[in-house]
């Protein structure tokens, strides 16, 4: 990130969402901080594999290349990275503003729901168009559920932490609500959601295996212009400003809060289209656990990339074949596959303790 | 003033982050035995028939996935050639980003050539992944595809007549409570779980009235539903919580509906502090061994018979897809090698009530008790059965209310 070489110089006193970006580091920090990620995550998984009574290398083994055995699991592993992707961008945007966005999961599943709408209103339109209206409502849907946390924080000064957490709540409740009342199968409540849409609705695939090559070309779009929005723009400075110091900022005349705002919104629109992606490419219903916890999944995928956008790609690719590739572990090796959990989870916390110790350093 | 808030929020980030792996941890180290025994010792000249299974809930849940389980390994052990292999916990708790779909990949992939679904909630996903392999044949438990018409050729459905299972649990509480007042810890509400509940009703009333020469009016059937098959933390109602509020009201037996023992967990709490509870579990044969003397007995289902003769068929070629709805044998219903569902008594029943419920059970195998004959009204008083009408299957099958005098909603 040569354009912001004000980060590198005092890195220590940042507020931490900007220190957790990417810093332009010397080479002998760099194998430090790689060190006690990896070699942490290897540890102290392998502890948690001995001591289930599994091999480590042979759990390894399955998780790493789990992801990538045939066309079938690359395909859900595409069809993972896509909504991933989009919320890891979406929250590069935020944690540059200084956001901690925990409310992404519900600007998922508000997506999600209201990309539901013209699907079950407009069932008769032609695909193409009710596609595109379905992203659309997505999109708006997640971004009005993130303003509310910005509104929260800016007018009573709610912190957006609080206010996500509390509003992902509300999003599962209504969704739930929907489930099991308004939008329920004939007869039939049903934890498998609600009745899946006509098959003409399903957003195309590729003979054989469940891949919609439109997600993840609307996912590598998003990912685009956040990049694009974030490093090569004016307003990507802005809010870069507005999360280093938001009153230094707005002293020098950027219009901080608005920034704040705007990220949020990018970050609800973008959350949006994940959900609306799991409902048209995905699940094909809507179910109570539609966000499937990827929200969640990217925040530890920005932690780790420090909100470098160029990163994303790559990490998110990595947890989700992380996610993809455990799916086997309880056939071959009788262990559960939420070692997959450990391994993401782990991973991040090592991060940051690398983090800590080169900043005591 | 600002930053320190940022480090709380860092902190708290980090909090949640480690929360999520010490869970997450614990999950991955639960004692699970392996699903697939690799490399047999020693090379056998014929390829072994592999058949797989997707379980909702955990292989030794106590419940619904243990007996599909057991009935599994019934069908193994008496087919050489067989290998069994599995993928449990597949329920978007456990298993978040997975769907049916997949998992049914991965069992193909190891050699499946039969799988077996066992969920209600799989019913979208199985006849996809029926349609996705053409040439595996699929059998998913308790479904209708076969009789809707949506399924796929190679996918029949399989199912016990659990009602009189239930008949007998709700005979087996109505004649050990004192209070007059049965609970039904019911899972989300469906056609089949109506039937159920209305199933232990029926017996329930018939004991009361029949055996016991009470007035049907006195008898408090209620039935609260949790939301799903087994407890979701935040999705559903915690079926404990469920059971101690049936007890402080005055419930001195539970009917479990769910998948899991909670109810008859939470009975053994309350008589060990001295207020006398009974339960009756559901689904696995040996559910009552979690609390023997609270245990009224147990409704089951034995999976081991019709997937043994399933899996023979599809080995030999000559399966055909059929919606197979299996009485028990009325011989004895507790034959392992024949009957679908049975009823073990358990230790907390005595010696006079079970001579009453072998008579109840009697009733039921030569015909003399048909509970499902009229006159039977629904919840909101419409009738269901004219007076002297037998239901049919599809009636009961497809069971769109609760009864008159069950307390509790429909849907």
């Amino acid at each position: 990130m040569a354009d912001k070489p004000t980060t590198e110089a005092v890195p220590e006193a940042l507020p931490a969402p900007a220190a957790l970006r990417a810093l332009a580091l010397p080479a002998a920090h760099l194998l430090t901080s790689a060190g006690i990620i990896i070699g942490g995550t290897l540890l102290f998984t392998t502890l948690v594999l001995l001591a289930s009574g599994t091999s480590p290398l042979e759990a390894y083994r399955l998780i790493l290349s789990g992801a990538f055995r045939n066309p079938r699991t690359i395909a859900d592993l595409i069809m993972l990275t896509a909504p991933l992707l989009l919320c890891s961008a979406g929250l590069t945007l935020t944690f540059s503003a200084g956001l901690y966005n925990l409310g992404i999961e519900g600007q998922i599943v508000i997506g999600a729901v209201l990309a539901m709408v013209p699907l079950r209103l407009l069932p008769d339109l032609p695909p193409p168009m009710l596609w595109l209206l379905a992203l659309s409502a997505g999109a708006i849907g997640g971004m009005l559920w993130a303003l509310l946390v910005g509104v929260l924080r800016l007018s009573t000064n709610v912190n957006e932490i609080f206010a996500g957490l509390g509003l992902n709540f509300i999003a599962i409740g209504i969704t739930l609500y929907l489930v099991f009342g308004p939008w329920k199968r004939p007869g039939v409540a049903s934890m498998s959601g609600t009745e899946p849409l006509p098959e003409a609705l399903w957003l195309p695939t590729l003979a054989g295996i469940r891949l919609a090559p439109l997600a993840p070309i609307i996912a590598l779009i998003g990912m685009g212009v956040v990049w694009f929005a974030l490093t090569r723009t004016h307003w990507g400075l802005e809010i870069r400003a507005a999360g280093l110091n938001l009153a230094a900022a707005e002293r020098l005349g950027v219009p901080a809060h608005a920034r704040l705002f705007q990220s949020l919104a990018g970050c609800g629109a973008l959350a949006g289209l994940a959900g609306a992606l799991q409902i048209l490419a995905v699940y094909h219903a809507l179910i109570p656990n539609i966000s499937s916890g990827i929200g969640f999944l990217a925040l530890l995928v920005v932690l780790l990339v420090r909100s470098n956008p160029v990163w994303v790609l790559p990490v998110a690719i990595l947890f989700a074949s992380f996610s993809i590739g455990s799916i086997q572990l309880p056939l071959q090796l009788g262990i559960d596959s939420s070692i997959a959990g450990v391994l993401q989870g782990t991973l991040v916390l090592f991060a940051l303790i690398a983090q800590g110790v080169r900043g005591r350093g | 003033m600002q930053q320190t808030m940022f480090l709380r929020a860092q902190l708290l980030v980090m909090l949640l982050l480690l929360g999520s792996i010490l869970l997450s941890a614990c999950g991955g180290s639960a004692p699970e035995a392996p699903a697939a025994p690799e490399a047999p010792a020693a090379d056998t000249s014929t390829e072994p028939f592999v058949f797989g299974m997707v379980l909702v809930g955990p292989i030794n849940d106590g419940g619904w996935s243990q007996a599909h389980y057991e009935g599994a390994l019934y069908a193994e052990e008496r087919l050489p050639d067989s290998k069994f292999i599995y993928i449990d916990k597949v329920n978007p708790a456990d298993k978040p980003n997975v769907q049916v779909e997949q998992v049914v990949d991965e069992l193909v992939d190891q050699g499946a050539k039969l799988i077996i679904t066992n969920s209600d909630d799989f019913k979208d996903g199985t006849r996809e992944a029926a349609k996705a392999h053409p040439d595996v044949i699929f059998i998913h438990a308790s479904g209708d595809d076969v009789l809707t018409g949506l399924a796929p050729a190679n996918l029949g459905n399989l199912m016990g007549k659990m009602e009189y299972g239930k008949m007998i649990a709700g005979c087996a509480a109505a004649l050990a409570t004192e209070s007059g007042r049965i609970s039904y810890l019911g899972p989300l509400i469906n056609d089949e779980t109506r039937r159920l509940v209305n199933s232990a009703f029926l017996g329930a009333r018939h004991c009361w009235t029949e055996l016991r020469g009470n007035d049907p009016a006195e008898l408090s059937f209620e039935v609260t539903w949790i939301g799903f098959w087994f407890n979701i933390p935040g999705v559903t109602l915690d079926p404990t919580q469920v059971a101690n509020d049936f007890i402080n009201s005055g419930t001195d037996v539970i009917i479990s509906g769910i998948d899991t023992t909670e109810a008859l967990i939470e009975a053994n709490k309350a008589t060990q502090a001295g207020t006398p509870i009974f339960a009756v579990p559901y689904d696995f044969e040996g559910a009552c061994a979690q609390a023997e003397e609270v245990c009224l007995g147990v409704p089951y289902f034995h999976w081991g018979p019709s997937y043994l003769e399933t899996i023979t068929a599809a080995e030999r070629g000559t399966w055909e897809p059929s919606w197979q709805w299996l009485d028990p044998d009325w011989d004895d219903i507790n034959n392992k090698d024949t009957s679908a569902i049975g009823f073990i008594k358990g230790a907390g029943l005595s010696d006079e009530i079970g001579a009453q419920l072998d008579e109840f059970i009697a009733g039921l195998a030569d015909g003399s008790i048909s509970l499902f004959t009229g006159p039977l009204n629904f919840q909101d008083g419409t009738v269901f059965l004219a007076e002297g009408e037998v239901a049919t299957d599809e009636q009961i099958w497809y069971m769109p209310q609760l009864l008159e005098g069950i307390t509790g909603r429909s849907e």
